[in-house]
């Protein structure tokens, strides 16, 4: 029935009608306000929750240990000594190695997506560069442990022994038998993890370059790669450290990948760069089986004071 | 004009674009040829375990014959729980983000810790539910795990919603207020209608998330042998089995821990995928 056969008195009702009806749109928007509002500020609550209880839950460990928590390297359940050093040492090192290879492969890749790649082949070459950010980080660890170990334990690090036995710092940091897991391995992993996260954020700041200050460069005679190292680097500069430092917090704070091949030996070894010290993020399992529930709270006081610090590194 | 192409200098900044052209090239290769041998060693080992026991039995013990009903049951229903906990409230919150409190202060506030929540690492939200939740409760539990990995979904939704509902153009909403409808109704009639492709896109990507995240429910659901609807006790989960058997050393489990890594690349690349089409469509509805 439309509404113009409708007679004019139906349409538009009595007042208390319409004051009914203005009623309920009035406590719906209230009611709505409210409750938007108050799932936003549940958002803050829960970061405010998440770094409040990582710095409750440490608290016995810093009173135990206080400062020597991150000197000590020590990690034994009986005499309950325990020290973050070793932990420590992994991460840097190996976040250290996946942004020394991570970054300059992360600009060649933005590079070659904005300036070299095809038009018709830049959307599924983007696409899948954007995958590799998809694949669990598990599959990372399983995938680095059963292929890519083995396959540079047999040829990458002989190679590498080989290549540095005589120069005079390497030899220490590519000393000893190969194993195929270790930092440098869990290293160039992480590397690969964090591609695609610098490579999207490299790719959106390049692309916010004015096409007129490039156009005046090439118009000058510049050849591509001067247009990219005089112009659009230093023009994106800032976008682009701030991707590095996404895929640092990233690095930082990568669990599963590392532990399968780190090796999670509680200790420095101080040559080579092969071995297997344990990664800051610490797999609370140093065996397949999972621990029992009793020396898992320890854990987790233990770890909470690991945390607090990449998580207030990637804040 | 032949001689000014002749001298030295401009032969060395040829061959300099062209070294960084090559070493540009082989940068993209460098970053495809990973995701190639990846998902190709994922398929050649997985796809060597997948038979329908690996939907309709259990974990087996070291030796036995089984599969993993129990782990891809537990994802399941961990995943819905979170979703269920963790898009409505991402959904809301995203809203008021775009629509009520569009120019306020708490909105650029939220924005900023939602990013950070975004690219905390999921260890540390498992740990924090291990802290609020199992320690209160004194067990392990699948609402400690669906909770860990609700606060996993909640800034991935946020943000997909609040970014597509400030691309609803305001003509519309300024049309039907112009109609006498209010806020809440313009915003559930129109804002959300029109946004609604890309609404879903977020919910698919934060399950897309969720569905390889191992480190939070270690600390918070752990790992069940057997299968169970117990929402209050221990449950498998895909990923967690995955950790444990690829780390032992017996051969049988491996190749299960390969071919739940095939279903849970699968399911992921999947996802992502559905979600970039539906994303795509959005501009024509």
């Amino acid at each position: 029935m439309a509404l113009q056969s409708v007679p004019i008195q139906v349409r538009v009702g009595n007042d208390e009608q319409r004051a009914r009806i203005l009623r309920r749109f009035r406590i719906g928007d209230r009611t709505f306000n409210i409750l938007t509002q108050a799932s936003a500020i549940a958002v803050l609550v829960i970061l405010a929750g998440v770094m409040i209880s990582l710095v409750i839950g440490s608290l016995p460990a810093w009173r135990a240990f206080g400062f020597d928590f991150f000197t000590s390297q020590s990690w034994n359940p009986v005499t309950e000594k325990f020290g973050a050093l070793p932990a420590i040492y992994g991460t840097i090192v190996t976040s250290f190695i996946a942004m020394l290879i991570g970054v300059p492969v992360s600009l060649g890749i933005a590079i070659f997506l904005t300036e070299i790649c095809p038009e018709h082949l830049r959307r599924t070459i983007g696409i899948a560069i954007e995958l590799l950010a998809g694949i669990p980080s598990i599959i990372y660890g399983i995938w680095g442990l059963f292929v890519f170990a083995p396959f540079f334990q047999a040829h990458l690090q002989p190679f590498l022994i080989d290549a540095f036995a005589n120069v005079p710092v390497f030899n220490q940091l590519f000393a000893g038998p190969p194993y195929g897991i270790g930092l440098l391995t869990a290293g160039l992993i992480l590397a690969i993890m964090v591609l695609p996260f610098i490579t999207s954020i490299t790719r959106e700041v390049f692309e916010t370059v004015p096409p007129v200050l490039k156009e005046a460069a090439y118009g000058i005679g510049c050849t591509r790669w001067e247009v990219m190292r005089r112009v659009v680097i230093p023009y994106t500069r800032v976008g682009i450290v701030g991707g590095v430092m996404l895929g640092l917090g990233r690095a930082l704070g990568e669990t599963m990948a590392v532990t399968f091949v780190i090796g999670n030996a509680h200790r420095i070894m101080p040559r080579s760069w092969r071995r297997e010290p344990r990664s800051r993020p610490p797999s609370p399992t140093s065996s397949p089986r999972l621990p029992a529930i009793s020396t898992l709270p320890r854990w987790s006081r233990l770890a909470s004071s690991c945390s607090s610090s990449p998580s207030s590194f990637s804040l | 004009m032949a001689a000014a192409f002749a001298n030295a200098r401009y032969s060395r900044r040829r061959r300099g674009n062209l070294i960084a052209t090559a070493l540009s090239i082989g940068a993209a290769l460098f970053g495809l040829t990973w995701l190639a041998l990846i998902l190709i060693v994922l398929v050649v080992k997985g796809v060597g375990g997948l038979s329908p026991s690996v939907f309709t039995e259990m974990t087996p013990p070291p030796g036995g014959a089984g599969g993993l009903l129990n782990p891809i049951v537990g994802s399941l229903i961990l995943t819905v729980l979170a979703v269920l906990f963790g898009a409505p409230l991402g959904i809301l919150a995203g809203t008021y983000m775009a629509e009520y409190g569009r120019y306020s202060k708490l909105t650029m506030v939220v924005r900023f810790i939602n990013d950070i929540l975004l690219s905390a690492p999921s260890i540390v939200v498992g740990l924090f539910v291990y802290e609020i939740m199992v320690a209160r409760m004194g067990h392990f539990s699948a609402w400690a795990g669906a909770v860990s990995l609700a606060i996993l979904v909640i800034p991935v939704v946020v943000r997909t919603t609040e970014d597509m509902l400030l691309l609803v153009p305001n003509t519309l909403r300024e049309a039907s207020a112009a109609l006498g409808v209010p806020q809440w109704l313009v915003i559930r009639d129109v804002a959300y209608r029109a946004a609604r492709a890309g609404i879903t896109t977020g919910v698919l990507l934060a399950v897309a998330r969720i569905t390889g995240e191992t480190a939070p429910l270690l600390f918070t659901a752990l790992n069940n042998q057997f299968f169970s609807w117990n929402l209050n006790a221990p449950m498998a989960s895909l990923p967690v089995v995955i950790f444990q058997f690829a780390l032992s050393p017996y051969a049988d489990w491996q190749q299960l821990a390969w071919t739940g890594a095939l279903l849970i690349t699968a399911t992921v690349l999947g996802l992502s995928i559905l979600a970039r089409m539906l994303a795509s469509k959005r501009v024509l509805t």
